[in-house]
């Protein structure tokens, strides 16, 4: 029950969690909700395991992840963008299919033991008393990688001009179309951009993090917490990644409650128990609908909302715009 | 040399013909079995056997067909529940969850017990009956009123209630009730079994091993009520209305919060019912692994059957058969894999509802 | 094109020869010719539906026409997106404005443009548009977020957008409808500062007066095709461009009946409420209504009239008294207003007042589906709503291949005449017409006016708020004129001067 230690399992499994919540956002704020995620996250989990197990290369792997996520979301965008389908249904649907494929691709990986991603303590930085070993000592790589992700996407969304057009093709697509912006390309390109991510995040998990394959236990609702995440975040990639932080250290937590045998100074009624670890285990989910309850009540307060055209197809008028 | 046609898409300004939609969504099933035949083959290199072996194993004797019929009996009460609720626009992706709520509180009437044990079969199976619903229904209704209330996505709540139910009946199948550390309760007493056809095989010998139970008649009943209520009601029409355009029904003198809570409940109620008649009727006991993703499948079958409840009842056989042949082919995860890409195919092909496709030849036009 | 012609004048800022533009079922612009001399204002007339929003839209290089050819500036041009015309000089103010409403102004101007590059620095480009609005006479808040603007500031954003690409051509369309009789003024004066800086300019508009007030030239479109091209304005009478708007001879006056005003219907006193952002909506307003007379309430959209509306029909929250045949009605829910009797068309036609995927029948019985013999308190009677609903279609002459079309294929006047229809059979003692006639074609405008007319006579009171002047003079008994949220006056409409009411819109003048 060592704080620095659930702060930096946090910062590990709460990675996961920002790569996909990021990639979310990107796709959402270009109007187009992406529901698939957990089955591309799982897609990638077993195509990265996969290829890196074959190539003994784990580079290969991540890429595979990142590929493998990345095409699921096309077909997405396909369907939702040009056939004007509608998004949630398209989504669940490509959950089934990633997890499916995921499932039928990966049997009989359970238990090997390709090359994993290496983790490593970044010189000067992991000096710093207290916080540097927590932050910057012993991480994956990858952890460093999401470390810099969250100060460039949101210097991109809110700074840059490709931002802008993102947040008016997400906001307003007619205004966009107008002046001559490809509503559609935009669009492609982000859910693209959020396929990848969603990938990435999956190989995090079995390259990483959470090395191994195991089966759909594998990214176990992940992929629907970062949905969640995305909400009551606001669409900001800061407060994205602060959510995948505290969720990751909320999962630590739970698993180091279950261990000792005294809790504080009292017998720990989980030791004694263990059955009640169930409990524990719904912590997250009911935690991330009481994120949503407040989330919801926050916009609402604010006045500030999901990107305006989240949700609708965007279809140039006949008779005028 | 060049291709003389260009395809053009237009988009269709009178109805689709009525055939349509069915040659729409067949076709769809059949490139789906086709895009996993290719991924079977892929990794077990034997498709055509094993998509073969679908049809015998299921359609084969009647003992098959009886277990594609047991199958599909949770699949028609979900298929109803998802269809209703999608009916109003509110994404059920809970039904999982509400079928082991419902299982749950069903099991209450036999483990607690709510009803003195020597009581009469009629009376333990209609109060389990009940019990299953309100379970069922109370696990809809907590998404229902966040919904209603405080507008929170029904989508990710009743996708967290459905592991949170999970976890909750781990608990007590793996503690308090358990039957000698193992992981589910002790078997019920056959009074709090639904009646099944395999019953009265001392009479017609024919009927031995026939496992087909009275879930599906419930099945049948509910699908007729919910036939009747989309399209009869008065209920029905409000809750067409406020699926259609909630803004017009607010302003019509609907109240909408109450349609949000009530349909949920209807809806975790039937998912509710059909966990009652899985633990009551197949295995008789309450136990970890009673749905292999039934709440899932009957979103499926919902979209696949266009939330028409007769429909519902077909699409269920169908899928239950994909559900039986499932359990003899490997790898296991076919099954979603088939039920992913039907989904996705179907939708895909309902885009030619909306657009006609041209192949013109290429000329100019006069001008 | 022979040459003598090219020494004599400058060449045509636009040539648009033989237009053909088509969507599935309807021909929208049927070879149509107009030309656009350079400098001049050249005015587009015709009714809602005419396709004059259409042909501009594609020189605009939103549509490509089917066949035709379009020059600018003598050179022939294919535009293939709106990058295109916007390359050829061409900007387009659109009647919905398209703009970013959580973005600042200097953002929605700068969409869509290849610089600035990669990172925005806005302090320069807020500098930039601040001496473009000075040599156009345009002021507005560069940093302000557009949702903050009104709508006339709102409006010459959209004008810098289009000035700040370049543009020489700009095409305005129906740019007065959101506008005061003293805006109007103002961006009259702004076009002639813009031809003066060497601009041409296309100005689509349906209304008449406006028309000959400022444009040069103009050409009236009728059903897709020209029925006048490139007159010039000299001698110009209303009847005869109304008659070619519409094909047929238009009778400008109402038949309205004298009658004396009942007992009162509504009582609305001490009303406020906040609008959807936040801010106050109404302030303060009180009026009411007799039986048998109509009620205008007159002013330029976004002045409190929307929430006006819905506090009236239970869909806003307010403080204060509305009093319905002496029942209280305030902050009650909109079911139970429609108790009271009160009926209420909604100024969002498809996206409040109708169901677009459910049939015109099962629109008809959104109010009345649980009365008999329609309905009961389980049951749908179907074979009596399809009694009623083909008696309404017939009553009211709505165009529709059966009662089971959907009501998202039905054209706007149609859809209204459906809306119309079922708030009428209703028998209510109080109705509420928002905008009724917007967008309407003029056959349909004079069967709504002549309904509520009906309704008027046999004694229902009616609040009509319209932004149609004409509209609220010829069909009105008395006009309230409402301006940020509050009541600055209200006149009889047999004595209203339409300069003063003009002044009311816009606050400079109160009358009690």
């Amino acid at each position: 029950m060592n704080p620095e230690i659930i702060i930096h399992a946090g910062l590990a499994t709460g990675t996961i969690l920002l790569f996909a919540a990021i990639g979310e956002i990107f796709a959402e704020r270009s109007g187009v909700m992406n529901l698939g995620v957990e089955g591309m996250m799982l897609l990638g989990a077993m195509a990265g395991f996969s290829t890196s197990l074959v190539t003994q290369n784990v580079w290969f792997g991540l890429l595979a992840a990142i590929f493998a996520g990345g095409i699921l979301s096309l077909a997405h965008g396909l369907v939702t963008i040009h056939f004007q389908a509608d998004q949630v249904v398209s989504g669940l649907s490509l959950t089934f299919l990633g997890t499916g494929l995921a499932l039928v691709l990966g049997e009989g990986l359970t238990g090997q033991n390709p090359p994993l991603i290496p983790n490593v303590s970044i010189p000067v930085l992991s000096s710093i008393p207290f916080i540097g070993q927590v932050f910057f000592g012993n991480h994956s790589i990858l952890v460093y990688v999401g470390y810099c992700l969250i100060p460039i996407t949101w210097y991109f969304i809110f700074k840059t001009r490709p931002g802008m057009h993102l947040r008016a093709v997400g906001e307003k697509p007619s205004a966009a179309d107008t002046l001559g912006i490809n509503v559609y390309r935009v669009r492609y390109f982000y859910v693209f951009v959020g396929g990848c991510l969603a990938g990435l995040a999956g190989g995090t998990i079995s390259l990483s993090v959470s090395p191994g394959w195991y089966s759909s236990q594998t990214t176990s609702g992940q992929g629907w917490i970062a949905v969640a995440i995305v909400i009551f975040a606001q669409w900001n990639p800061v407060r994205a990644a602060v959510g995948g932080y505290l969720f990751g250290m909320l999962r630590r937590f739970i698993l180091d409650l279950q261990g000792p045998a005294l809790l504080f100074g009292f017998q720990n009624p989980i030791f004694m128990n263990h059955n009640l670890s169930f409990f524990l285990q719904m912590t997250p989910f009911l935690l991330t609908i009481i994120a949503l309850v407040w989330g919801s009540q926050a916009a609402t307060r604010k006045r500030l909302g999901s990107p305006a055209a989240l949700g609708i197809p965007y279809i140039r008028g006949e008779r005028g715009l | 040399m060049r291709f003389p046609f260009t395809i053009q898409v237009e988009k269709r300004s009178e109805d689709y013909p009525k055939w349509l939609p069915l040659v729409t969504s067949l076709s769809a099933v059949i490139i789906a079995f086709i895009f996993s035949g290719i991924v079977l083959k892929f990794v077990s290199g034997q498709p055509l056997k094993v998509l073969g072996f679908f049809f015998t194993a299921t359609f084969g004797s009647w003992g098959v067909f009886s277990d594609t019929l047991v199958k599909a009996t949770p699949l028609i009460l979900i298929g109803l529940a998802c269809s209703l609720a999608f009916k109003m626009k509110l994404w059920n992706i809970g039904a999982e969850g509400q079928f082991y709520l419902g299982a749950f509180f069903s099991s209450l009437v036999v483990l607690v017990p709510l009803v003195p044990p020597d009581s009469p079969k009629i009376v333990i199976l209609t109060a389990m009956v009940l019990m299953g619903m309100i379970g069922g229904a109370v696990w809809g209704f907590i998404p229902g009123i966040l919904k209603a209330r405080y507008n929170v996505n029904e989508i990710i709540t009743t996708l967290m209630l459905n592991y949170v139910a999970i976890y909750w009946n781990n608990y007590w199948i793996f503690g308090k009730w358990s039957d000698a550390g193992f992981q589910m309760t002790p078997m019920f007493e056959k009074t709090a079994w639904l009646p099944r056809l395999s019953d009265y095989a001392r009479q017609t010998p024919a009927l031995s091993g026939i496992t087909l139970h009275l879930g599906v008649v419930f099945g049948l009943v509910a699908a007729f009520v919910i036939w009747w209520i989309m399209e009869r009601s008065r209920w029905g029409y409000e809750i067409k209305l406020i699926g259609d355009n909630p803004k017009a029904a607010r302003y019509a003198g609907l109240n909408i919060s109450r349609n949000i809570i009530l349909v949920m409940m209807i809806s975790g109620a039937l998912a509710g019912l059909a966990g009652m008649a899985e633990i009551s009727g197949v295995v008789h006991r309450l136990q970890e692994r009673i749905s292999p993703g039934y709440g899932f499948t009957g979103i499926i079958v919902a979209w696949l059957a266009k939330l028409n409840p007769f429909a519902v009842i077909v699409v269920s056989i169908l899928f239950g058969a994909l559900i039986v042949a499932g359990r003899e082919i490997q790898p296991s995860g076919i099954a979603f894999l088939l039920q992913g890409t039907i989904l996705f195919m179907v939708i895909s092909s309902d885009v030619l509802l909306k657009y006609k496709i041209h192949l013109v030849r290429n000329q100019e036009e006069k001008a | 094109m022979s040459s003598h012609s090219s020494q004599t004048s400058p060449p045509l800022a636009v040539e648009m020869q033989d237009i053909v533009i088509r969507f599935p079922g309807v021909l929208a612009n049927d070879h149509v010719n107009l030309t656009l001399k350079q400098g001049e204002i050249h005015a587009l007339l015709g009714e809602n539906g005419a396709g004059k929003s259409t042909l501009m839209n594609s020189l605009a290089g939103l549509y490509k026409p089917v066949s035709g050819v379009i020059k600018v500036h003598g050179e022939v041009v294919n535009f293939n997106s709106p990058r295109d015309a916007i390359a050829k000089g061409i900007g387009m103010v659109y009647q919905h404005f398209m703009l970013v409403p959580t973005q600042t102004v200097t953002e929605n101007i700068l969409l869509g443009l290849k610089d600035p590059k990669f990172f925005m620095n806005l302090a320069t480009y807020n500098k930039k548009i601040q001496a473009l609005q000075e040599q156009f006479g345009l002021k507005v808040d560069p940093t302000a977020l557009i949702w903050q603007l009104s709508v006339g500031e709102q409006q010459r954003v959209e004008i810098l957008k289009t000035l700040y690409r370049g543009a020489n051509i700009l095409i305005l369309d129906e740019p007065t409808a959101v506008l005061a009789p003293q805006e109007i003024d103002d961006l009259m004066n702004t076009m002639r500062s813009l031809v003066a800086n060497g601009k041409s300019i296309f100005f689509i508009s349906h209304k008449l007066n406006e028309v000959t007030a400022v444009a040069d030239r103009l050409t009236v479109l009728r059903k897709g095709k020209v029925t006048a091209e490139g007159i010039g304005i000299e001698g110009i009478n209303r009847e005869k461009l109304a008659e070619l708007m519409v094909g047929r001879k238009v009778i400008f006056q109402v038949e309205k009946k004298i009658q004396e005003p009942g007992d009162v219907v509504l009582d609305v006193k001490n009303v406020s409420a906040l609008n959807n952002k936040g801010f106050p909506a109404l302030k303060d307003v009180s009026f009411n209504l007799h039986q048998g007379e109509i009620l205008g309430i007159a002013g330029i959209a976004g002045n409190g009239q929307s929430e006006l509306a819905e506090v009236i029909t239970g869909l806003r929250l307010c403080s204060g008294s509305i009093l319905i045949n002496r029942q209280q009605a305030a902050n009650r829910p909109p079911g139970m207003i429609i108790d009271y009797g009160v009926s209420h068309i909604p100024e969002d036609r498809t996206g409040v007042g109708s169901a677009p995927n459910m049939s015109i029948a099962e629109n008809t019985i959104m109010k009345n589906y649980d009365q008999e013999p329609i309905g009961s308190r389980w049951r749908i009677n179907f074979s009596s709503v399809r009694e009623y609903a083909s008696m309404l279609k017939e009553k009211y002459v709505i165009l529709a291949p059966s009662i089971n079309t959907q009501a998202r294929k039905l054209s706007g006047g149609n859809l209204q005449k459906v809306i119309l229809a079922r708030e009428i059979s209703c028998f209510p003692r109080l109705m509420i017409a928002v905008q009724p006639t917007r967008g309407l074609d003029v056959g349909a405008i004079e069967s709504i006016q002549g309904l509520l007319l009906e309704q008027r006579e046999n004694g229902t009171a009616i609040l009509l708020i319209s932004e149609e002047l004409e509209e609220l003079l010829s069909l009105c008994d008395r006009i309230a004129v409402i301006y940020e949220g509050e009541v600055t006056g209200i006149v009889d409409a047999a004595d209203a001067n339409l300069t003063n009411i003009g002044l009311m819109m816009t606050g400079s003048l109160r009358s009690q």
